[in-house]
C-alpha cells in the first residue's frame, strides 16, 4: 500500500474554532465598554456677558413677549397664566401678527422673546419651554422657506437660510432668575 | 474494492467555519471605529429630558462636556445628595469652569476654536439655580456655544 498521506494532510494548523472565541471575547469587551455616543441636543447661543443688565426700558412693550416660569413649573405668558402646549402657537402668532393687532409685535424683526425663570424651576420644564420657543421659530422659518423658495428650511443653502433668519430673527433674551425656590 | 472504502469528500463540512472569525473581526472593527471609549465615567445621575428641536454635535474633539446631576450611589457618601457639577471626569465647582474650558481650548487648533461647543448634560429634575451659575460662568469665559443635551421626542400631534 502506498504511504497514506492522510496524516500529512496540510490542514490549517491553527484551530479556527478558538479564533472565533477570541474574536467574540474582544467583541463583547468593546460592546460593554464603549458607547455609540448620542450627542444631540438643543443648540443655544448664549448672549455675551456684560456687567450691566440689558436695558429693556427702551423697548416697546408690544414687541416683548414675556415668558416667566416659577419654581412650581407654572408658566406666565405676558402676565397671564398659560399652558406649555399653547406656547408654540402663541409665539408664532406674536411674531407674525397676521391680524396686525396693536398688542402684538410690529414686525418680526422687532419681536423679542424674554424668558425668565426661577432658580427653583426644574431643568426639564425650562428645556421644554425653550424647546417650544425654538420650535415656533423653526416652524415659522419653514413656512417662510416654503413661500419664498418652495422647499423646507433645512434643505436650503446657507445663504438662503440666513435670508430667512434675517426676516424672522431668533431673539430670546434671558433675564437673571429670581431666587424664590433656590435649593441652597 | 473492499467493504471499507472510504467515501471521499464526506468529512468536509458544508459551511466552512474558517471564515467565522473573519465575520466576527469585521463586527469588531465596526465597533472599534464607530464607538467611543467612554471618556468619563458618569459620577452623577443624569437623565436628560426630551426635546424636538435637536441638532447633532458634529466634531467630538471640539466638544467639552459638563454634567450636572445628583451624585451616584457610591459617591453620595462623600459628596452628598444635592446636585453637583462634573467637569470632564471629576467633581468640580463653578469656579473651576474657566480652567476647564482653557484646558480644552488648548487641545484645539487656533482656527477651530470658534467652533468649540459645550455640551450641557443636565438631569431633568435639577433646579435651574446651579445651571444658571454654570451658564453665567460660561458667558464670562466667552464660551457662548452651548448645546443642551436631550433625547429625541416625537412631536405631539396638533389637537
Amino acid at each position: 500500500m502506498a504511504k497514506k498521506s492522510s496524516k500529512d494532510r496540510l490542514s490549517n494548523e491553527i484551530n479556527a474554532g478558538s479564533m472565533a472565541d477570541i474574536a467574540f471575547l474582544l467583541l463583547i469587551f468593546f460592546l460593554v465598554t464603549t458607547t455609540i455616543v448620542e450627542d444631540k441636543g438643543v443648540l443655544v447661543k448664549l448672549p455675551p456677558w456684560s456687567e450691566e443688565p440689558p436695558d429693556i426700558q427702551k423697548l416697546n412693550e408690544r414687541n416683548v413677549f414675556g415668558v416667566l416660569v416659577n419654581k412650581d413649573n407654572q408658566l406666565l405668558v405676558r402676565k397671564q397664566p398659560a399652558e406649555i402646549k399653547d406656547l408654540r402657537e402663541r409665539t408664532k402668532e406674536f411674531i407674525l401678527n397676521p391680524q396686525k393687532r396693536q398688542d402684538l409685535a410690529e414686525k418680526p424683526t422687532k419681536a423679542i422673546i424674554s424668558l425668565k425663570n426661577d432658580r427653583g424651576t426644574e431643568y426639564k420644564t425650562y428645556l421644554n419651554v425653550y424647546n417650544e420657543l425654538k420650535a415656533a421659530y423653526a416652524e415659522l422659518w419653514d413656512e417662510a422657506a416654503q413661500t419664498q423658495f418652495g422647499s423646507t428650511y433645512e434643505s436650503l443653502s446657507r445663504e438662503d437660510r440666513r435670508t430667512i433668519r434675517n426676516k424672522i430673527p431668533l431673539v430670546i433674551s434671558e433675564a437673571e432668575p429670581t431666587a424664590f425656590g433656590d435649593e441652597e | 474494492m473492499s467493504k471499507f472504502s472510504k467515501k471521499r469528500g464526506k468529512a468536509s463540512p458544508e459551511v466552512n467555519t474558517a471564515s467565522l472569525p473573519d465575520i466576527i473581526f469585521m463586527l469588531l472593527f465596526f465597533f472599534m471605529v464607530v464607538t467611543v471609549l467612554r471618556d468619563a465615567e458618569l459620577m452623577v445621575d443624569v437623565n436628560t429630558p426630551d426635546a424636538t428641536e435637536l441638532t447633532k454635535l458634529e466634531k467630538k474633539s471640539l466638544v467639552n462636556y459638563i454634567y450636572i446631576g445628583r451624585p451616584t450611589k457610591k459617591y453620595q457618601a462623600t459628596y452628598g445628595t444635592s446636585p453637583q457639577i462634573q467637569l470632564g471626569d471629576k467633581f468640580s465647582s463653578v469656579r473651576d469652569i474657566p480652567l476647564f474650558l482653557e484646558r480644552h481650548r488648548s487641545t484645539v487648533s487656533e482656527k477651530q476654536r470658534p467652533g468649540i461647543n459645550t455640551s450641557l448634560r443636565v438631569d431633568g429634575e435639577v433646579t435651574m439655580g446651579i445651571v444658571q451659575d454654570v451658564k453665567t460662568q460660561l458667558r464670562k469665559s466667552n464660551q457662548l456655544k452651548v448645546n443642551y443635551s436631550a433625547g429625541k421626542r416625537a412631536d405631539e400631534p396638533k389637537n
